[in-house]
């Protein structure tokens, strides 16, 4: 039954973000008011994480593997992206690469400039 | 009845082939080590070569496999666990995890209007990438609002991820990114939930921050993309 309870809740929390996604009229999927309802509820102490330890512990361990149908979609749209795969390929990769080190570098230095300041 | 038509009218086929390619893919990491080797990346290549090979679409495909991705809305919000296990952190360094999401966020925006005036882009093809780093289920609805080619920005929003998994422990190490807090961002602002599931396996911290990262970039990547929407 632990387990029954367990992906009850989370189903729950699946089922109450897809209403908000179905009422909001913005373009952010459920799962993401999922993960705010979620989080609120265990800062509230509504849900418990012994509630649903083994279960979410589970389903993230298992994530990677959700990816793989839709990344074997490139199968079916290889066509369209043919004559532009270098540009695209280029943009890819580069803006990646960007947006990595920039966000990085920035928390990394606005953390570091806290502890200077904590020991002054 | 032909042996294709047994593979395409099979429910489970979809499941064994993607479960077996992961697998194979996880046992070819450990046995070699090769950043190249990542398990997923391994399973996408096996699953492609698989159904080219014996005929099969991808519509049968995944009409089986449609199961794995009925689960992705339940685990994504499960994230929300990690998140929560690691809120006094975040408390802590609120100010700088979001000047790190919202310069980071800003700097993809940035990049790849640059990179598409460089390329002479269109209209279409340049508002099809700028949703490329955030999760596959926003971006999908954002370069459909704004006119792209929601398949292009699918193929580019999963080869972010799987660049983000495969080189963000190399890359962060290089450019000497060493608190744990601002890789967690990085890896999360720059290559979303792919990439957070390699996050996961560096740390709880890493997990953690790059599981808010996700949450926090999708949404202003949402208001930032209709904005810079206007500029070409």
């Amino acid at each position: 039954m632990k387990y029954v309870i367990q992906f009850l809740i989370i189903a729950a929390f699946s089922f109450a973000g897809e209403l908000l996604h179905h009422f909001i009229p913005l373009p952010i999927p459920a799962s993401i008011y999922g993960i705010v309802l979620l989080f609120t509820a265990l800062e509230l102490k509504v849900v418990k994480v012994r509630d649903i330890r083994e279960t979410s512990a589970f389903l993230i361990a298992v994530m990677p593997i959700m990816f793989i149908p839709a990344a074997v979609g490139l199968m079916d749209s290889w066509g369209a992206i043919k004559s532009s795969i270098l540009e695209y390929a280029i943009i890819t990769v580069i803006s990646t690469f960007v947006v990595m080190g920039v966000a990085g570098a920035v928390t990394q230095t606005v953390i570091k400039r806290g502890h200077k300041n904590a020991d002054n | 009845m032909q042996t294709t038509e047994i593979f395409e009218s099979s429910v489970f086929f979809g499941v064994f082939i993607s479960l077996a390619s992961y697998t194979f893919g996880v046992w070819l990491k450990k046995r070699t080590g090769w950043a190249l080797a990542n398990p997923l990346l391994v399973a996408i290549v096996l699953v492609v070569a698989t159904l080219s090979l014996l005929g099969i679409s991808y519509e049968s495909y995944a009409k089986g496999a449609g199961i794995i991705n009925y689960l992705l809305t339940p685990a994504t919000i499960c994230l929300a666990v990690p998140l929560y296990q690691q809120v006094a952190l975040l408390k802590k360094n609120l100010k700088a995890v979001l000047c790190g999401i919202c310069a980071g966020v800003l700097s993809s925006l940035v990049c790849i209007l640059l990179l598409a005036l460089l390329f002479h882009f269109d209209h279409a093809s340049y508002v099809t990438f700028l949703p490329k780093s955030i999760t596959t289920a926003i971006g999908l609805g954002v370069s459909e609002e704004l006119g792209g080619y929601v398949s292009v920005s699918v193929v580019s929003i999963i080869i972010t991820g799987v660049l983000g998994n495969i080189f963000a422990e190399k890359f962060l190490k290089l450019i000497r990114i060493s608190e744990p807090i601002a890789k967690g961002i990085a890896i999360g602002t720059s290559s979303h939930a792919v990439g957070t599931a390699k996050a996961m396996e560096m740390g709880a911290v890493e997990g953690a921050m790059s599981s808010l990262s996700i949450v926090v970039s999708g949404i202003l990547t949402v208001a930032g993309a209709s904005i810079f929407a206007l500029f070409l």
